[in-house]
């Protein structure tokens, strides 16, 4: 059996001063994953920065969002026959280091995508605030409840995925706040979703998106998505389906 | 009972509506797929300001007693609601193409700037160093 072939897909916008760090990060762990940064319409140096890392750049030629950003991404490690896709913040706040946790219940096909979450027991390396602890804590118990399956950590970013779960997110990615929206698109599709500890770091650089007026805002938007994509009818992607 | 000039009026503005939305078609600068629900309500708006009789009774069904015009303005806003909704779906549709396309573009140029490599010059806003093959 020949090796899977990995990408690593790592949205940027303006993130000139951390997204060569991230890139070199990736490669330093393991040589053999593809680096894919999608800069999404940035206004400074992030493309060449992180082309200066060695990865490859898929320059969106204006503003699309962080869903379709990441989107882009998985749609080029399916065009490009990836067996494996993760998914990394490019402001570094997901640790590199820990890719092989996320990537351990692929290769021994246990799950179809794997989130890294915050929340799982025996990790506490990072805090977010008070506002952003409730919110990831209401959206994790409605999507336990609405799924039947306990989800703690809807909202990280830091995903991996095998090609199952390339095709769903190239086909279908939910545009704006989109990672509570993408675990019960995994979860619809009966996609096997595990979840593993990991531990963040506090962003070097720029300050989140998500300030506490977003938040409330954030809560609201996120929390009538779910019922829709709840409500919603979809069809189990099928093995090549796409596009 | 309707006064005959509101109901002349409404007529008259009625078929102008019709007239620019048949103008704005024969000079395709409004394709028949939005126009038709523009001719939908000009004819409504039409039908009810020149059949009098019909307004009035339609005015005692919803209980309107003193004004039946009124129904002329209900039923024109119910129509702009209606044209603004569809407007809202065909900028939704058009957003997510918008999207794919963009997304589309930037996949190929990746893969074409793969292709040429270093041989050609970059046309970029910032000209430092970028990816070579």
């Amino acid at each position: 059996m020949t090796a899977r072939r990995i990408v690593a897909v790592v949205p940027a916008f303006d993130e000139e001063a951390a997204i060569g760090a991230v890139v070199s990060e990736i490669a330093e762990l393991d040589p053999a994953i593809d680096v894919v940064v999608v800069d999404d319409g940035s206004s400074d140096g992030t493309a060449d920065a992180a082309a200066r890392a060695g990865a490859t750049v898929v320059r969106l030629p204006f503003n699309l969002g962080i869903g379709a950003a990441v989107q882009t991404g998985f749609r080029w490690a399916l065009e490009r026959d990836y067996d494996v896709a993760v998914r990394l913040d490019g402001d570094g706040q997901h640790d590199a280091a820990e890719l092989p946790k996320l990537l351990a219940p692929l290769e021994s096909d246990e799950a179809d995508v794997v989130t890294g979450s915050r929340f799982r027991e025996g990790e506490d390396g990072y805090r977010p605030p008070l506002h952003r602890r409730l919110g990831i804590t209401w959206f994790a118990r409605l999507v336990s409840l609405l799924s039947g399956q306990r989800v703690t950590d809807t909202t990280s970013g830091f995903q991996a995925m095998n090609r199952k779960g390339i095709e769903l997110f190239a086909r279908d990615y939910p545009s704006d706040y989109p990672e509570v929206e993408a675990t019960v698109l995994v979860l619809k599709h009966r996609l096997r979703l595990v979840e593993v500890p990991v531990t963040m770091r506090e962003r070097e650089h720029g300050s989140s998106s998500i300030t506490f007026l977003r938040s409330v805002y954030y809560a609201f938007k996120v929390t009538l998505a779910l019922f829709v994509a709840m409500g919603r009818r979809y069809a189990v992607p099928s093995e090549g389906a796409h596009q | 009972m309707t006064p005959v000039r509101i109901s002349i009026a409404a007529a008259v503005g009625s078929v102008i509506l019709i007239l620019i939305v048949l103008e704005l078609i024969r000079g395709r600068r409004l394709k028949e797929r939005y126009a038709l629900l523009w001719l939908v309500t000009g004819l409504v708006l039409l039908v009810l300001s020149a059949w009098r009789g019909g307004l009035n009774t339609i005015a005692g069904w919803l209980g309107v007693s003193g004004y039946p015009p009124a129904i002329l303005f209900a039923a024109a806003i119910m129509f702009v609601i209606a044209v603004l909704l569809h407007y809202s779906t065909v900028l939704s549709k058009l957003t997510d193409d918008n999207v794919l396309l963009a997304q589309e573009v930037a996949l190929l140029r990746t893969r074409l700037d793969a292709l040429e490599g270093a041989a050609t010059p970059e046309v970029s806003p910032t000209p430092v160093e970028r990816r070579a093959g």
